[in-house]
């Protein structure tokens, strides 16, 4: 589905770059929120992860192992959220 | 305090030219939020046919300026947003942007130091951000800025940053230069490498904090160089702008 990591690495980018499309979707803040891999358990805050944002929707990865941990797609009425790679996601209670 | 993130109308005060290649914006906005250094803002354009594009630009200004801030933006050739920003805004104009947003690659005062800032081409606009605000707050922390441009022309904030290392206060602003230097030039003149993260992050020692931003690659490459250095990866920040074109 998405193209191997090292033909798009020169567009990746991090956490931050997602920061935006986080924070309209959980209505805060999240790139200094941790997360944990899937797939490798590796801990760290959303900022850290990678960023394509050039596939199809916006794809985070892990640092680590590079495998997908979340992805998003926005359609004009609706956001799809794709978090099987991440084991939980921590949002600030209001 | 909540505050959601909304999309705003600024008003473009005044233009500057940086450099060439480089233009300061300043936008006034009118619902300012004072934002935490190297944040940055959305800037969304929009089409007469309601096409849009969207992109991220830092913030330059310091959190101590009210009521507007700075974004500093390099014109990529054939850049749909950037090159809108370079040729067709005039002050006067309106723009949308929401922000300030992120919370990962930030630092302020408060946060203490050692600092060690590194920065390729234009990924010097958030780190300027934090030596602005360092100045504003009085901080003294020590903090080096290793600097990567191709020439002397492409530095941004050129006499400023030779002001704020004038004044004493422990910043330290180093300078490598990839294509071209200025006369008589006796500093770094090559791309940003371990051997010269090591002699630039030693005098701050290991508890150092490291804010790594510009093109992708220089990012990899300072990061992965500043780990063989001897600094452990929790205490590198980065912020990747995209492709590189070389930009440094
Ligand atoms: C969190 C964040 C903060 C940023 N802050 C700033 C900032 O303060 N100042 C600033 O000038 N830019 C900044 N950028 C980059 C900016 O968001 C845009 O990517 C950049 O302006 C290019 O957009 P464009 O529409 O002009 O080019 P596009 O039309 O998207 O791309 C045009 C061409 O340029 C290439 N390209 C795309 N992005 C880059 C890049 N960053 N460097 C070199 N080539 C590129 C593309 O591959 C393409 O060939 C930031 C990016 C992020 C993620
Ligand atoms: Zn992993």
């Amino acid at each position: 589905m998405e193209e191997p990591m090292d033909r798009v690495h020169e567009n990746m980018l991090d956490g931050n770059a997602a920061a935006g499309i986080l924070d309209e979707i959980f209505g805060g803040e999240m790139t200094a929120s941790p997360t944990e891999c899937e797939h490798c358990g590796r801990e760290g805050e959303l900022g850290s992860l990678l960023t394509f944002t050039q596939a199809p929707g916006l794809v985070l990865r892990c640092p680590a192992c590079s495998e997908v941990m979340l992805r998003v797609v926005q359609t004009p009425d609706y956001t799809y959220l794709d978090v099987r790679g991440a084991v939980y996601l921590r949002l600030a209670r209001r | 305090m909540k505050r959601l993130l909304e999309w705003q109308i600024a008003a473009v005060k005044s233009i500057r030219e940086e450099t060439y290649r480089t233009k300061t914006l300043t936008l006034s906005l009118p619902s300012w939020t004072a934002h935490r250094p190297g944040q940055h803002y959305d800037v969304r354009l929009t089409a007469p046919d309601g096409y849009q594009a969207q992109r991220s630009y830092s913030i330059a200004s310091e959190p101590e300026r009210t009521g507007e801030i700075d974004l500093t933006v390099e014109q990529l050739s054939d850049g749909e947003v950037s090159s809108y920003l370079h040729d067709v805004l005039v002050p006067g104009d309106r723009i949308e942007v929401r922000g300030p947003i992120g919370g990962y690659f930030v630092w302020e005062a408060s946060l203490g130091g050692p600092l060690l800032l590194v920065a390729g081409g234009s990924g010097v606009v958030p780190l300027m951000s934090m030596v602005r605000h360092r100045r504003a707050a009085g901080a003294t922390v020590a903090t080096h800025l290793l600097y990567s441009s191709r020439t002397p022309e492409d530095v941004i904030y050129a006499d400023e940053l030779h002001e704020l290392q004038a004044a004493g206060d422990g910043l330290r602003v180093i300078q490598t230069f990839t294509r071209a230097q200025p006369p008589n030039w006796t500093g770094y003149a090559r791309r940003i490498d371990a051997a010269m993260l090591s002699e630039v992050a030693a005098p701050l020692g290991r508890k150092a904090q490291a804010f790594i931003c510009g093109p992708t690659l220089l990012v990899e490459a300072a990061a992965d160089g500043l780990v063989e250095a001897g600094l452990a990866p929790e205490r590198i920040k980065t912020e990747r702008f995209g492709p590189s074109g070389g930009t440094a």
